[in-house]
């Protein structure tokens, strides 16, 4: 398509090499984009290639149960299937709903400061500050979690599993809390969503009208008011965007989650201050030596799985913050 | 990758000097009787360090200049130590890469190395699919599985027993006060503070070692796992516990937590500087893990003509319990006379020269009963049927 269309801008060319030049170049650019789709669409292909003999093996829907044992895939011939991933499913959603529980009301707050309050000097280093979160590797960040974080956690954690008295409450947050959990994870992983969700926020607070957000402020209106009426309501799809994006990002993150989530893969964990896995970590913790019967090969269909559903999130992202940017302009 | 490993060497040679004698000086508030003074005394002996085999097979002229193995990450430190005082004392560079004993079974299976290496036998199942006829285990050198922890207030050589750290992983003990570890450790000042249970997260030879002992010595284990199929290998379906990747990983956690208890190998333990136990052996001996009671660990045990054997909880008294071998895993009949003949000087140098070596970065070396069947496995590598000295 990029091709044809620099094809036919092409048509009062000044002379026959440039044409010929111009053509080269449209059809490398083209061949570039090409490129990447053909990536994602063989990475995919790859991923289901592999994991083919356990699908075909188990069954494709015998993998939804919650219970890991790869010990046990040479007694258990193909029922029951011992690679149950429902547990990585619900550590990757359970820690990044987490880190957005975390992540998005201090992103609305940051960016709210950023475009409506701060002072005008102090914009352009704050943002900066922000999305210099994102460039720390997330080695580092799973680092300064062991050392520094979980640590820290040590009081907070205890506090709130005394809570085990209260119904609901008291099961999410039951002990003993040793540190390494699935709250853990997910409060680094709120960190290091903290930029994408802000950047976003940012831009979507950045385009409420400037005549509203006046006039709001000439009815006497206070600046929490004028923030309500003129760019919140309009901000609201927006900020849930950012928030799926930020799901997106946290879903995929790996080395940070594996070093502090506990790295429990048996089965799905009672609340979120014990010991957890997700679709990543038990990927990096279990590929190297995995030779139990199909044991790679349902390491290779959690793979797919996550590939999926990474996927989705982001379309299912991208969707609503390009309808809002859309729906304002 | 390799600075690092070298680097853990060093800091595990400081550490080992340091610990000459480790018996006697250490054993915790709850030292008591002679059964610790007895593997006190063991551990100060030195002779057991350096046992000078003597070479059995002479060197044969005419071998391949380089040697390729890959496997096992726990060998890895000593194997670098014999890599480069072997090309020093041969000339011959012998390439190992640390990928996992289960990375060391596939690449011999599939042919790709001179040889493998594994903490763990081979399955029938793999000897079967390998490419190129039958493979022969040949036992390199010694480590012992240590139970490590961090309990405030309770000092290094903490007593345990088999059943005890069974129910304690199996989550059947959860608290540092429980009857039964107060029984085995009366005087230790023990919290009312719950265990927190680490492990590996990532299938490993360590493992093994671990959950073999277990399975041997503990029935809440075996009932807890559903079955002595389940209870022990590399890969475990563990009811408790936090996972950490790598010995590295689980010394973190244990390091990170207190109240944990997890298991390292011996090496780990030390260089990390972490309070580690005593545990009951068969002959009912508390005995400190050190080269001295690993070596022990491999005496008056019954080796199957192919050495695939567990040597944990082994009969002598001083044997300390948590003990296996890494095997190097090699083809027995070669088809390249160079490489073969490569392949069992090398062999044969390690079994000799080379086990001095290990005991210098505290690997125990194989007690005289296993280094004879060891050398006895290298004699029986053939060229093309024939033998490969000429």
């Amino acid at each position: 398509m990029t091709a044809d269309v620099l094809a036919s801008a092409d048509t009062s060319g000044p002379s026959s090499d440039g044409r010929f030049i111009d053509g080269l170049f449209g059809r490398l650019m083209a061949a570039a984009a090409l490129t990447v789709i053909a990536v994602l669409v063989a990475t995919a292909v790859f991923l289901l290639i592999r994991a083919w003999p356990a699908l075909s093996h188990y069954g494709p829907l015998s993998f939804f149960h919650a219970r890991w044992a790869p010990s046990e895939s040479a007694a258990a011939s193909s029922t029951p299937n011992p690679y149950g991933i429902v547990q990585f499913i619900y550590g990757t959603v359970v820690t990044s709903l987490v880190a957005m529980a975390i992540a998005v009301p201090v992103a609305i707050g940051v960016a709210l400061y950023i475009t409506n309050l701060s002072p005008a000097v102090l914009r352009r280093p704050l943002s900066s500050l922000v999305d210099l979160l994102a460039a720390i590797p997330s080695v580092v960040y799973g680092f300064w979690g062991v050392f520094a974080l979980i640590p820290a956690l040590g009081p907070i954690g205890r506090g709130l599993t005394s809570v085990s008295g209260i119904p609901v409450i008291g099961w999410v947050f039951q002990g003993p809390f040793f540190g390494y959990s699935v709250f853990a994870a997910g409060v680094v992983l709120a960190i290091m969503v903290l930029p994408i969700v802000t950047a976003i926020c940012r831009e979507v607070f950045d385009t409420a009208p400037r005549a509203e957000k006046e006039a709001a402020l000439a009815f006497g209106a206070t600046k929490w008011e004028m923030l309500r009426l003129a760019v919140l309501p309009r901000s609201r799809s927006g900020i849930f965007g950012a928030a799926i994006l930020g799901l997106g990002r946290a879903f995929g993150e790996t080395i940070a989650v594996t070093m502090l989530i506990g790295n429990n893969v048996l089965t799905i964990p009672h609340g979120i201050m014990r010991a957890g896995s997700t679709m990543p970590s038990v990927i990096a913790n279990e590929f190297t030596e995995a030779n139990q019967p199909f044991h790679l090969d349902s390491l290779f269909v959690v793979a797919f799985g996550l590939l999926f559903l990474s996927l989705l999130v982001n379309i299912i992202g991208k969707r609503i913050v390009g309808r809002v940017s859309e729906h304002i302009a | 990758m390799f600075c690092r490993i070298k680097t853990i060497t060093a800091t595990v040679a400081i550490v080992a000097t340091s610990l000459t004698g480790c018996g006697s000086t250490s054993g915790g508030g709850a030292a008591s009787g002679a059964q610790q003074n007895m593997a006190g005394q063991i551990c100060g002996l030195r002779g057991a360090a350096k046992p000078e085999y003597s070479r059995k097979i002479p060197k044969i002229d005419g071998g391949a200049t380089s040697l390729s193995g890959a496997g096992s990450t726990f060998v890895a430190p000593v194997m670098s130590v014999w890599t480069k005082d072997y090309s020093e004392s041969d000339g011959v560079q012998v390439a190992y890469q640390p990928i996992g004993s289960g990375g060391g079974v596939q690449q011999i299976i599939a042919g790709t190395v001179d040889f493998g290496a594994s903490d763990t036998p081979m399955k029938d199942s793999e000897l079967k699919a390998a490419k190129f006829g039958p493979i022969l285990h040949i036992p390199l050198t010694l480590g012992a599985v240590v139970p490590t922890y961090n309990v405030k207030g309770v000092q290094t050589g903490l007593k345990f027993d088999g059943d005890t750290l069974g129910k304690i992983f199996a989550g059947k003990i959860t608290k540092w006060n429980d009857p039964a570890l107060v029984a085995l450790n009366s005087g230790a000042n023990l919290p009312d503070q719950p265990i927190a249970v680490a492990h590996r997260s990532d299938g490993s030879g360590t493992t093994a070692v671990w959950t073999d002992f277990l399975t041997k010595e503990s029935p809440t284990w075996v009932q807890a796992l559903g079955g002595s199929d389940r209870s022990f290998g590399k890969d475990i379906a563990w009811p408790v516990g936090i996972g950490g990747k790598g010995n590295e990983g689980v010394s973190g956690v244990i390091n990170q937590t207190d109240g944990s208890i997890g298991y390292v190998e011996l090496a780990y333990a030390l260089a990390q500087n972490l309070s580690y136990g005593v545990v009951k052996n068969k002959a009912g001996n508390f005995i400190q893990p050190c080269v001295a009671t690993i070596t022990a660990g491999t005496q008056g045990i019954a080796y199957p003509p192919d050495l695939r054997v567990s040597l944990t909880d082994g009969p002598d008294l001083h044997a300390y319990p948590i003990t296996g071998t890494t095997y190097a895993l090699v083809n027995q009949n070669q088809t390249d006379a160079a490489k073969a003949k490569a392949l069992v000087n090398f062999f044969s140098w390690t079994l000799s020269a080379g086990q001095d070596d290990a005991a210098s970065v505290n690997y125990a070396p194989l007690g005289k009963d296993l280094q004879a069947l060891a050398v006895g496995m290298v004699q029986k590598i053939t060229l093309n049927g024939g033998p490969v000295g000429k």
